[in-house]
């Protein structure tokens, strides 16, 4: 479904991706974990197309996607839930949502996919009409990956998603994340730094350092791998 | 009394030609963060090319409303253009650099098309045609309020509610609360944020000209430099009211136009602009963020 072949990323002169390469196969998710600064949000802005690759090649679907405009990528079907939520805060819960949809003319069916979100998250029912601004970061994310949800993505990219939440939070939005791929067969990219978490809900993980990836296998096969584990998992 | 009222609806009159052009100062710096220093230029050109249709109309035997409608439409089109072209021209390959630089193009924008009218018009003051129809029932009022300033007025009404229905409700108003919160996730959603970017320059532009209109007919008399004093008090009004708000700028420019107002009926019209800055310098000091500014309502 998606191949990074050989990605280079920069910030102006200095280089955050050094050449990755992974493969996410249809239906599968797929973890990326790596300490701070390793470079695993700018490889899902680089996919995007936020901060595009200077060199190799980012191909979905069998389609070469670096250097295209972000709204192009999103339209191929491609959502982020990006670090820190990055919720609209003045706009309400509902208007956020409607964001989500931006690409989507069919309203009937826009609808229906709000109030699926409303069944999977009823706490964000309640706060309909309220600004995003004002929602706790639990409630937040809930509405971040509701958001990505609205635009029916066939790849969903999160970004750390269980940073800063109570255990309790975690735990849902994990479960969320198993649902959505089981039930709508949506493929996932799962970036985290909570390792044990993500290689238990992942099939496959690489694993990033410093630009690069180091390491990738099976998600059992991370969990017991001696580097992983003591680098990754505190044992 | 009379005389209040007489001060009260110019400054009314004077504060919504204020607000008009502050809609555009306040939606691109809402979007882009930048002072878009040519705006004034946009209402300028507006006013210039209705007066130049509005000849051509004359000439050909037109008169009456049909040549306001036409010059109207036309100088709302060419305006827009202009705003459009100014952005994609002085701004947009900007966008990346330090915040100084797409400011210090928006003051040379600003100059060039001054001069670009002077050289192609003239620097003295042209007469404009006083295009704005006489309502009857108006003569009854005739003592405080004419009817050009009635209809300025309204029209300002009308095009603030538009407006504000339209960012409110549909869908490229949505995109552009979103980009001005989060420009890289309203992209991350699809937003094609360049076009939102033009369709706020089309929109305060259009707004500007037609204000330009309004005001060269209420006056009757234009000159290539009359967007460069309305720009600056516009973009007072604009900062007074909180940059970035919509319904700041209509505050702004309508305390803007009564300040100026009073202090011309009762002190002197020497001072109209003292006042104005003073008022300005003040809110600055108590009330940074403006009356309505994003900093003061939008905290989290
Ligand atoms: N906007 C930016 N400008 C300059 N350098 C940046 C920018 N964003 C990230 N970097 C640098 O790029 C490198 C990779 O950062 P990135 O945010 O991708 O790491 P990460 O793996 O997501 O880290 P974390 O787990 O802390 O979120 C870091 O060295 C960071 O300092
Ligand atoms: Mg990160």
């Amino acid at each position: 479904m998606l191949e990074l072949d050989d990605v280079k990323t920069f910030y102006g002169s200095i280089m955050a991706l050094k050449g990755v390469s992974l493969k996410i196969g249809e239906g599968e998710i797929i973890t990326l974990i790596g300490a701070n600064g390793a470079g695993k949000s700018t490889a899902l802005m680089s996919i995007c197309g936020i901060v595009p690759p200077r060199s190799g090649k980012i191909l979905f679907r069998g389609r070469d996607i670096s250097g295209r405009d972000p709204h192009g990528i999103v339209s191929l079907g491609i959502s982020q839930v990006p670090e820190g939520r990055r919720i609209f805060p003045q706009l309400t819960v509902m208007e956020n949502l409607d964001m989500g949809a931006f690409l989507r003319n069919d309203k009937g069916e826009i609808k229906k996919d709000m109030e699926h979100c409303f069944e999977l998250f009823p706490i964000l029912a309640q706060r309909r009409h309220q600004p995003g601004g004002t929602l706790s970061g639990g409630e937040q994310q809930m509405l971040a990956i509701s958001r990505a949800l609205m635009a029916r993505p066939r790849l969903l990219l999160l970004d750390e998603p269980s940073l800063g939440l109570a255990p309790i939070f975690v735990r849902l939005i994990f479960k969320i994340i198993e649902k959505i791929n089981r039930e709508d067969g949506t493929t996932i990219f799962l970036v985290e730094q909570n390792a044990h978490l993500a290689l238990q809900v992942a099939h496959r993980g690489y694993v990033m350092e410093n630009g690069r990836i180091v390491l990738e296998g099976s998600a059992q096969s991370l969990l017991n791998n001696e580097d992983v584990k003591r680098a990754y998992l505190g044992i | 009394m009379d005389y209040f009222l007489e001060l009260l609806i110019g400054g009314l009159t004077r504060g919504s030609i204020y607000a008009l052009i502050a809609l555009g100062y306040t939606m691109v710096y809402g979007i882009i963060e930048l002072i878009n220093f040519a705006h004034g230029e946009i209402y300028m050109i507006g006013a210039f090319t209705a007066l130049i249709i509005a000849s051509v109309l004359t000439m050909a035997g037109m008169s009456g409303l049909s040549v306001l409608i036409l010059a109207s439409v036309v100088a709302v089109i060419y305006a827009s253009a202009y705003g459009f072209t100014v952005e994609k021209i002085a701004y947009k390959p900007l966008r990346q650099a330090q915040r100084l630089s797409p400011l210090i193009s928006a003051i040379g924008m600003s100059i060039f098309l001054q001069n670009y009218v002077l050289i192609a018009q003239t620097s003295d003051f042209l007469p404009f045609p006083s295009l704005l129809p006489e309502l009857p029932f108006m003569d009854a009022y005739a003592q405080f309020m004419g009817s050009s300033e009635l209809i300025i007025v309204a029209t300002t009404a009308v095009m603030t509610i538009i407006l504000t229905l339209f960012i409110k409700f549909t869908k490229m108003g949505k995109a552009m609360r979103a980009t001005a919160q989060d420009r890289n996730m309203a992209m991350l959603l699809g937003v094609n944020v360049n076009r939102v970017i033009s369709n706020t320059f089309i929109i305060g532009s259009a707004l500007a000209a037609v204000g330009g209109i309004l005001i060269a007919s209420h006056i009757g008399r234009i000159n290539f430099y009359i967007g460069f004093i309305a720009g600056i008090k516009a973009f007072t009004a604009a900062v007074l009211g909180g940059i970035g708000s919509i319904p700041g700028a209509v505050l702004g420019g309508l305390i803007l136009g009564w300040t100026e107002s009073f202090a011309t009926g009762y002190v002197s019209s020497d001072y109209e602009d003292v006042f104005a800055f003073a008022l300005l310098v003040l809110i600055l000091i108590f009330r940074p963020a403006g009356l309505l500014g994003k900093s003061t309502v939008q905290k989290v």
